[in-house]
């Protein structure tokens, strides 16, 4: 029998190959890095340079500002004017009521498509029904925000009776659409899942099928389930496309969902492109690009950490 | 990789890196003629030194951004030949093109802008002035009866605030004024067409568009003066109040292929690609 060796050749390869892998495992760490610094950078002259901190400064960014002598100092998002308005609160606020409404839709959709699918459809149904949810995800956003402006904008305008053609609403609508396919698939991955003796052991103590999902599936899948809303919350923060085609853009401050909405990912992508380079308004958006990146950052953490203890928890109790 | 390979490999790539250091340096070192200004008029230039360029090898043209006073700047201290503009020349900028180069400067109009108002075509109102679009648009004037219409809310449709329509809008209409707050702004021409004529209460701005369901207001300069229509005719003549010339300045009169370059724009092809770009020929 021939005996098989290992030539130094070999060994040089594996241990090159080995390398390249591992490179490209840290590169998306760097990258992150690289694309933050690079974000953040740009929005530096914020706070070091004097000229663009006169025109907007944090300060200004942040507090009411009294803008003209004949009028009350307010929040005013007006980057192009004689008298620059760089107020982020319209457009903090647009952003949390368009995800906020998102997530009230998709959360309870998603969910409840996740616990049928994974506990009570047949095995055909649940080969279709899964597959189309999916397909959701692949429909890239700026066909769905087009929907949202020329046809659901209508349609929720004259059901629910609404001023605005375009707002919140509508583009919470759009949003969740997005949000449901990640909510369901990571919910629904989290649910069959579960291992199969839990199950057993439930139903060998009398529970049916509907008190097996509830009482024992349910929370046990619960870590997965949060992580699902994080996660989508995270998107419908970021999702550019829909909200700049369906909200309506306007910059107000207002707890009604009925008007129209500004979102930060939004106003980079609309003003980014013409911006006198290296002024304070192309500060201030780097400045946004920054919020948002540090908000998801947060929000994927935080849910991580949530998941986390939520483990511990539910595998302590069921173990 | 076998080591013959792997030499192979190498001459190979040197000598890719040898021509194309080569030929990067072969070019042509033809004519260079720069072309600086007006935002709104960047694509139209592009397009002029695109066609150009195709018909004269030898020319390289550069078209670049920033806004009418950056490319005028750019004229007074020499660095470009060429200033696209969307409006005309202040006086003080003569004065330092005199200073600076013994010359007035050269203008030629190039191109005429107008902006189309639209209504939904079930709106009653058919005819506003500057001065109502003012009120409207500044948030002055909130509801339709206020200028001639049935008893409801304006909803305001306009364009995000990095486009040339929005600039021109806010100079000419508004004087310089802030938008309200409440107006909705819509990423393109199209998506503010589609708004108004899916919204009976909506108004908007932007170029020259024809759509189902949206009807092109008539605009009058004041209450006494007669209101016209956005057409070919009202455009070319000024009598429609929301237009206006494109503008080209040069330093001197045109020699060469600067000459060869302004006699294009201004030919039949050049007035083509006007058209062809959104904007409305001279002649």
């Amino acid at each position: 029998m021939q005996k098989y060796q290992f030539k130094p050749k070999s060994r040089f390869r594996e241990f090159l190959g080995e390398k390249i892998i591992r490179l490209s495992a840290y590169a998306a760490l760097l990258g992150i890095i690289l694309i933050f610094i690079f974000i953040f950078k740009e929005a530096l002259p914020l706070f070091t340079d004097h000229a663009v901190r006169q025109e907007a400064g944090i300060d200004k960014l942040v507090l009411k500002q009294r803008f003209y002598d004949d009028q009350e100092p307010t929040w005013v998002w007006q980057p192009n004017s004689d008298n620059p308005k760089y107020s982020l609160l319209p457009l903090v606020i647009g952003t949390i009521k368009a995800a906020l409404i998102a997530m009230f839709i998709a959360a309870p959709l998603g969910i409840a498509a996740a616990i049928y699918t994974s506990e009570f459809a047949s095995n055909r149904a649940r080969e279709l029904i899964k597959p189309t949810i999916e397909l959701l995800a692949g429909i890239p956003s700026v066909v769905l925000g087009f929907f949202a402006l020329m046809v659901l904008a209508s349609i929720v305008q004259t059901s629910l009776g609404l001023t605005y053609r375009l707002n919140a609403i509508n583009a919470g609508i759009a949003l969740g659409i997005t949000v449901i396919p990640i909510i369901f698939t990571i919910a629904e991955d989290a649910m069959s899942s579960v291992p199969r003796s839990l199950r057993d052991a439930a139903t060998a103590l009398g529970a049916n099928r509907w008190q097996v999902a509830v009482t024992m599936v349910l929370p046990a899948a619960l870590p997965g389930i949060a992580a699902g809303v994080v996660l989508g919350f995270g998107r419908a923060i970021g999702e550019t496309m829909i909200v700049l085609m369906a909200s309506g853009n306007a910059a107000i401050i207002s707890a009604n969902p009925a008007d129209s909405v500004r979102t930060l990912s939004a106003t980079v992508a609309a003003e980014l492109a013409e911006v006198v380079f290296g002024g304070g308004h192309y500060s201030v958006l780097f400045f946004i690009g920054t919020l948002l990146f540090v908000f998801t950052f947060l929000v994927n953490l935080g849910g991580d950490l949530v998941l986390h203890r939520l483990k511990e928890r539910v595998q302590g109790r069921s173990s | 990789m076998k080591p013959e390979a792997k030499s192979k490999l190498i001459w190979t790539l040197g000598l890719v890196c040898v021509v194309s250091v080569a030929v990067g340096l072969s070019a042509p070192a033809g004519g260079n003629v720069t072309i600086k200004g007006s935002d709104t008029m960047l694509q139209l230039g592009q397009r002029w030194a695109e066609t150009f360029m195709g018909q004269n090898p030898g020319v390289t043209i550069q078209v670049t951004g920033g806004g009418s006073g950056v490319g005028i700047a750019a004229l007074i201290n020499g660095s470009t030949d060429i200033c696209e503009a969307s409006r005309q020349i202040k006086p003080a900028e003569i004065d330092k093109l005199k200073e600076r180069f013994n010359s007035p400067g050269v203008e030629i109009p190039v191109a005429r802008d107008g902006l189309s108002v639209y209504l939904n075509e079930e709106n009653p109102v058919g005819e506003l002035s500057l001065e109502q679009l003012k009120k409207i648009y500044t948030g002055v004037v909130t509801n339709w009866k206020d200028v001639g219409g049935p008893d409801a809310r304006i909803i305001m449709y306009g364009r995000e605030n990095s486009s040339g329509t929005y600039s021109f809008f806010k100079d000419n209409v508004l004087e310089g004024k802030d938008f309200a707050a409440q107006t909705q702004t819509l990423p393109g021409t199209a998506a503010v067409v589609n708004a108004v004529a899916k919204d009976k209460l909506g108004i908007g701005y932007g170029g020259a568009a024809y759509a189902k369901g949206v009807k092109d207001a008539k605009v009058k300069k004041d209450e006494k003066s007669p209101a016209f229509a956005p057409t070919l005719e009202n455009v070319k003549s000024g009598q429609y109040p929301l237009s206006r010339n494109l503008f080209w300045y040069l330093r001197n009169k045109p020699t060469g292929d600067l000459k060869k370059l302004v006699d294009f724009v201004l030919s039949d092809a050049g007035q083509e690609i006007v058209s062809k770009v959104g904007y409305f020929p001279l002649k």
